[in-house]
């Protein structure tokens, strides 16, 4: 971390950096107005007309969008452009397909004579308000990233505690099998979502602090370093706490995205492939041991390996999202030609199914690159952060969106067996977008502070006269 | 740290790649395997949520979509569905299609390749997508006489065009009500076909094209023609006609129907042998030609081919390797001879046609949903199964059969009628098969008929009670129309 440093220096004397604000209003604009289209095509394609809600959502997106480029182009000027309109594009295609479904749901409830269902495009429209917002106050609070470091501690216990909240009796809630929500009064909220940005921010201080002594290495095996046995404290803690959240929440993907997270993390901390090597072991060692041990798991693993099998019972979900993605084919049916949903929770966990039914392959190529340029340019933040603190939080925001959207598009796409997570950005539901507005928010603050040219500093050998510390 | 973010940016980008290459795996590659899975209802959906195309008659549906508002959007109606079955075949939400509607979905349901077009065009025009339109070349009045004739019986009717292979009338009894298996209601549709395929006399069968049965002695019909192209015989040529047949290598004596001699002193020309359907001078004649003869023969007028109008007919068959008893059976149309009704039509046809044999075809037009045509009928020789001389011997023979012979209820006042009777023993002691073959007028004729009427009586009679009535019938509604 000594050499960047200088070199951070060396660079931000010579010249005023270029804010890049107006690309990201430009950018910002492509995406709220696709995201528009996307509305009216949906609606058109799914009702016959624009329906009433279309205008709402897109005056609330286009509200949001702008009062989030104001809010960064006055307190984080310097930010990486690209991130904000990226996240922007998944949330709009998600919201549009959400508000497409609806359409669906409305067309049922009407056939059957029940009453309309709530529009949950216009909740989830309100909900990026809300993420915006959150977004803005993390920028307006957090106004040097480090400073997050003051409460390593804090923020870590409340973490865990947010972790483990469902499984506190009277308060969890037990949806589809997994333990991951609270119920407080008439709101429901996932916790893990907001648990994985403190926790993030923990684990990047803790490493900080201790990543001298986990990179010490005492003996070889195999070419491989192998760390120190009162080094393996760390690993074996968060594991066991993965494993805890397999049995008591049954929730395969979270355990899988907090143990990936931390490992992730120790190895970008240390540069030891050992940590990797032992993450990948006990990851092994856990997953077999819960397929032994536990019918839930043992559920997933036969359902994903024929899903066909099942189809009537516990792989319904997954075969006909297959249906759906193969129905859509190369180009997609087309927005609201389709039947996404078929497919129950397809406005969740499954919106990647619906949107590639309805807008084919080249639509979730579209996604999945969207993910791949926010995930790439929060680790270019990361590679230019010229503090550890400052890489580390970024890389292991990076590792959340890119493993949460990793188990839930491959779980959707039967590439690994399906665990429920939400798909950063996208999926219906306040917790999850909540959360990642407030990671967007830290990514943007921390890559405003790597860009932002330093203020002229003084440094001893420079001045002419001498210097007198008085403290 | 350097090292370990880069290593870190590319695991995370081979996870996305991963994706991706997943993606395209279902997406593109399985995706026919997907789409064609049991139980995947939305190849289903999408078909119903399209209109799709009507069959038609004389510009006049015998299929087509009306919309509904449940969640299949459009619901298959046939007017007339049982008098058509047999042409339409079924749209099914549970038991798929047959008929037209399988053999022309592509162009029905708007998926054919050369509507790619149309299809863009309502697509980007924001229209529903349409299918096309099928017209078949039945004739309206000629399957209602059809349909009429074989009310209450168990057959079929096939009536050609000669000249072109044009399938006038495709008929079988008893029938299906097709409305019945496209409905929405899976129960009732279950229920229906349930009920169809107890009924032992299998309604579900199309019997014109799929079911052979030995064709008697319209097969004589085939020898005779064999018989003059073979150059030794001519109508006047003198045949053995005994009042019984020895069949050769056996003690089996096989005998007229009538049980008497063919002529004076068992001499019989082979016209006269024909118009009274003499079975002694006929299995005489057919080992004079030889098994070889006979099925070389019969294979000019399509026999051991399949056709496919488009719909798939069976193979007509010439038994492979008879010895001489089996031969003289043979001659005869029995032993292993079977014809479908379709295939004994064409005989008809290929005589009043100078002799040439058509492939036979029911669609006369394909048109894309705004009318413009596709594909239309074509006629296509299959092979020239006599000389146009002998086909008008042959011919004349048969004008000797309705007037003179065992055909008299064809007779249709004021048109010549060329026909042959028949009368197929399927096994002893179980109802004949009545056969009846005709083409009107005979010297250039517009129709072609063979009619099969299964649980006929036991006598050759039966072929000019039952069959020709109904070929007459059916000659007159094309002749009239």
């Amino acid at each position: 971390m000594s050499v960047p440093v200088i070199a951070g220096h060396a660079q931000s004397v010579q010249s005023s950096q270029p804010t890049r604000r107006n690309t990201e209003l430009a950018l910002l604009v492509a995406v709220w107005l696709v995201g528009a289209l996307a509305l009216v095509l949906a609606s058109e394609g799914a009702a016959g007309e624009v329906v009433a809600d279309v205008q709402t959502i897109v005056l609330i997106e286009g509200a949001c969008l702008l009062g989030i480029h104001l809010v960064v182009r006055r307190l984080a000027p310097y930010a990486d452009p690209i991130m904000l309109p990226a996240a922007a594009a998944l949330n709009v295609l998600g919201i549009a397909m959400i508000g497409r479904l609806d359409l669906a749901d409305a067309k049922r409830a009407a056939a059957r004579g029940a009453d309309i269902p709530e529009s949950v495009a216009v909740q989830q429209s309100i909900w990026l308000a809300v993420g915006v917002v959150a977004c803005a106050i993390v920028l307006i609070v957090v106004r040097d990233h480090r400073n997050l470091r003051r409460y390593t501690y804090l923020v870590g216990l409340a973490g865990l505690v947010l972790l483990l909240l469902p499984m506190v009796p009277g308060l969890g809630l037990t949806i589809r099998g997994a333990n991951l929500w609270i119920a407080i009064g008439p709101f429901t909220f996932q916790p893990a979502e907001i648990s994985k940005v403190l926790l993030t921010i923990f684990f990047a201080s803790y490493l900080v602090l201790t990543r001298e002594s986990l990179s010490l290495i005492r003996h070889k095996f195999l070419g491989l370093g192998v760390p120190r046995g009162r080094d393996l404290g760390p690993i074996l803690v968060a594991w066991a706490i993965a494993m805890g959240i397999v049995v008591f929440q049954r929730d395969l993907g979270t355990a899988a995205m907090f143990f990936g997270l931390f490992v992730g993390l120790l190895y970008v901390a240390t540069g030891r492939r050992s940590w990797i090597v032992l993450g990948l072991l006990l990851t092994l060692v856990g997953a077999v041991g819960s397929y032994l041990a536990f019918s839930h798991v043992q559920i997933r693993v036969k359902v994903w390996l024929d899903p066909f099998a099942y189809s009537d019972t516990e792989g319904y979900q997954i075969v006909q999202a297959l249906y759906g993605f193969a129905s859509g084919g190369m180009m997609g049916t087309g927005w609201g030609a389709g039947y996404p949903q078929l497919v129950p929770f397809a406005e969740s966990d499954f919106i990647f199914a619906a949107l590639g039914e309805e807008i084919g392959l080249v639509g979730g190529f579209a996604v999945i690159v969207l993910m791949a340029i926010l995930i790439q340019r929060a680790l270019r933040t990361a590679h230019a952060s010229r503090d550890p603190f400052g890489t580390l939080l970024v890389s292991g925001y990076a590792i959340v969106l890119g493993l949460q959207s990793f188990i839930v598009l491959g779980g959707v796409t039967k590439l690994i067996p399906h665990t429920g997570l939400t798909t950063p950005f996208m999926s219906a539901g306040g917790s999850s977008l909540l959360a990642n507005w407030i990671i967007l928010g830290l990514l943007l603050r921390v890559s405003d502070h790597v860009r932002r040219p330093d203020p002229v500093i003084h440094r001893p050998e420079d001045s002419t006269t001498e210097v007198v510390h008085v403290s | 740290m350097t090292r370990s973010l880069n290593r870190l940016a590319l695991g995370l980008l081979v996870l996305m790649v991963a994706l991706m290459v997943q993606l395209t795996r279902i997406q593109v590659l399985q995706r026919a395997e997907l789409n064609s899975m049991p139980g995947n209802q939305r190849t289903l959906l999408t078909e119903y949520s399209r209109e799709r195309g009507p069959i038609l008659v004389d510009r006049a549906p015998i299929a087509e979509s009306v919309s509904t508002d449940d969640d299949l959007q459009y619901l298959r109606e046939y007017a007339a569905g049982p008098m058509f079955a047999s042409a339409t075949g079924f749209y099914s939400i549970v038991y798929g299609a047959t008929g037209l509607e399988k053999a022309e979905n592509p162009v029905l349901s708007g998926e054919d390749p050369r509507l790619f077009v149309d299809r863009m065009q309502q697509l980007f025009g924001g229209r529903q997508i349409k299918g096309g339109a099928v017209t078949t070349t039945l004739d309206a009045a000629a399957q209602r006489a059809a349909w009429d004739g074989l009310k209450g019986k168990v057959g079929s009717v096939v009536a050609i065009e000669p000249s072109t292979g044009r399938i006038l009338a495709q008929v079988q009894s008893p029938s299906f009500d097709p409305n019945g298996l496209s409905s929405h209601n899976s129960k009732e549709v279950n229920a229906y076909y349930r009920s169809l395929e107890d009924d032992e006399d299998k309604p579900l069968l199309n019997r014109p094209i799929a079911k052979t049965n030995p064709p008697g002695s319209t097969f004589k019909v085939v020898t005779a023609a064999a018989a003059l192209e073979s150059g030794r015989f001519e109508p006047d040529s003198i045949l053995p006609g005994p009042q019984t047949y020895t069949l050769p290598g056996s003690s089996v004596e096989l005998p007229n129907w009538t049980g008497t001699e063919c002529g004076p002193d068992g001499r019989v020309t082979l016209a006269e042998a024909l118009a009274i359907s003499c079975n002694t001078a006929f299995a005489w004649l057919g080992n004079e030609l030889g098994a070889d003869a006979l099925r070389d023969q019969a294979e000019k007028f399509g026999f051991e081919e399949s056709f496919e109008t488009p719909l798939r007919a069976a193979t007509s068959r010439f038994p492979a390797d008879p010895d001489p008893a089996q031969t003289a059976m043979s001659a005869i149309g029995q032993f292993d001879v079977r014809a479908t009704t379709l295939q004994m039509a064409m005989v008809s046809a290929a005589i009043g046609n100078g002799g040439v044999t058509m492939r036979p075809g029911i669609v006369d037009q394909t048109a894309a949903p705004d009318l413009k045509p596709l594909e239309t009928f074509r006629p296509r020789d299959f092979a020239q199964a006599m000389s146009p001389q002998n086909a008008a011997k042959l011919t004349a023979m048969l004008v000797g059969v309705v007037n003179g012979g065992t055909g008299s209820n064809a007779k249709i006042p004021g048109v010549e009628v060329a026909g042959k009777t028949g009368t197929a023993e399927t096994a002893k002691n179980r109802p004949a098969i009545a056969w009846f073959i005709s083409f009107a007028p005979a010297s250039n004729p517009r129709v072609a008929v063979a009619v099969a009427v299964e649980n006929a009586g036991v006598s050759e009679v039966s072929g000019n009670q039952l069959a020709a009535p109904i070929a007459r019938a059916v000659m007159q509604a094309v002749l009239s129309g």
